[in-house]
């Protein structure tokens, strides 16, 4: 029997077909979904912010940031025999929750498409293209990712489902 | 600048925090009893620093559908400040201030939205005015945004501020009841300095 498994907030998680991945309710975050077709290995990896390096101090999660949480799903996934050449990715998320007007923290407005364009810089950097991408607009989603066929299966409040 | 560690946050800390929250949600479920014209009483309101995963099983799972509004706060005090109801929560308050214009079961209309956010921006209006008092910074609140939809979404917006100082959210939960039955839950989301200027205008010494 196949099994879904729940990746938290700034979590990732890898999966081998026929399980899948799944995360609920990503807002502002951003979802990257990353698959072996060939062996069909796949992970998603659910980030909040965009760059580790902004941060100064503390000790952080690491799969809370695009560029290390990314990172560390290409690791894990070659840990269980996926090849990066082979790697294709989904991303999924980075809404602009508020449709804030007020000044001060803009940042709150910017954050889900900084995190969107960080994802996609890291995937780049790492050479691995995108196929496809849901992202941005004003609504939350809840994402569940299949590495068997690579469907990636979005839900929304008062929407019908996607597979994109 | 201090820098603020919330998991390295003392008791001491802590406490001041609570209190805040406790004074604030006060004032604010005063004013919305005087919005209401009807009695309107408050659990004390519980103050918790959760971890990011556990916040959205605390209200219903990350799926649960909420309404909330987002201010903005300027002045001494950056960040901003979050209201959030469980839907079935914000409906009944709809219902009270509308005079049941808004049937049950039916999609949160723009008139229901618009009376939402007017009880956000008084009760979060309230909770920051009584902030104000009490640290004699000034504070000055932004219009009011508003959203409907799963927790998990809504929640990432104060998550993600909070992410920027480590994994944890601290949340003021605060349960209405008598003629409102309702869970309510403030958060409060400063910028990191301000953290530190509100802890220091309570008279705090700075934080190691």
């Amino acid at each position: 029997m196949s099994e879904i498994i729940k990746v938290g907030i700034a979590d990732l998680k890898t999966c081998k077909s026929p399980d899948g991945v799944m995360t609920l309710g990503l807002g502002s975050c951003v979802g990257i979904a990353i698959r072996d077709p060939m062996n069909k290995i796949g992970g998603l990896v659910h980030i909040m912010l965009p760059d580790s390096k902004a941060i100064t101090g503390g000790q952080h999660n690491i799969a809370k940031f695009a560029d290390t949480g990314i990172e560390e799903l290409v690791r894990q996934m070659e840990r269980l025999g996926a090849r990066r050449v082979r790697m294709v990715a989904k991303i999924a998320g980075g809404a602009n929750m508020f449709n804030y007007q007020g000044g001060g923290m803009n940042a709150v407005g910017k954050v889900g498409e900084r995190n969107v364009e960080a994802s996609k810089a890291k995937l780049k950097q790492m050479n691995i293209p995108i196929l496809a991408a849901d992202t941005g607009l004003n609504y939350g989603r809840t994402v569940i990712f299949y590495p068997e066929t690579g469907a990636y299966h979005i839900r929304a409040v008062g929407k019908p489902e996607k597979v994109i | 600048m201090r820098d603020v560690n919330l998991d390295q946050m003392s008791n001491q800390y802590f406490d001041v925090l609570k209190e805040i929250g406790n004074i604030g949600a006060g004032n604010a479920m005063t004013a919305l009893s005087q919005m209401l014209q009807c009695k309107v009483d408050m659990k004390v309101p519980q103050v918790r620093l959760l971890e990011f995963s556990e916040v959205g099983a605390l209200m219903g799972g990350e799926e649960q559908i909420m309404a909330a509004v987002l201010l903005g706060v300027e002045g001494d005090i950056t960040g901003y400040m979050m209201f959030m109801a469980e839907e079935q929560g914000a409906r009944h308050l709809i219902g009270k201030i509308t005079g049941g214009m808004l049937p049950e079961g039916s999609e949160f209309e723009e008139m229901g939205m618009s009376a939402l956010q007017e009880v956000g921006n008084i009760i979060t209006g309230a909770y920051l005015n009584s902030l104000s008092s009490m640290t004699g910074l000034k504070i000055i609140p932004s219009p009011p945004a508003m959203a409907v939809d799963m927790a998990g979404a809504i929640l990432s917006v104060p998550a993600i501020q909070f992410g920027i100082y480590g994994d944890k959210i601290l949340l003021i939960q605060s349960q209405f009841y008598d003629n409102l039955q309702m869970d309510g839950y403030f958060i409060l989301i400063p910028d990191l300095e301000s953290f530190g200027k509100m802890l220091t205008a309570l008279g705090m010494p700075a934080m190691m």
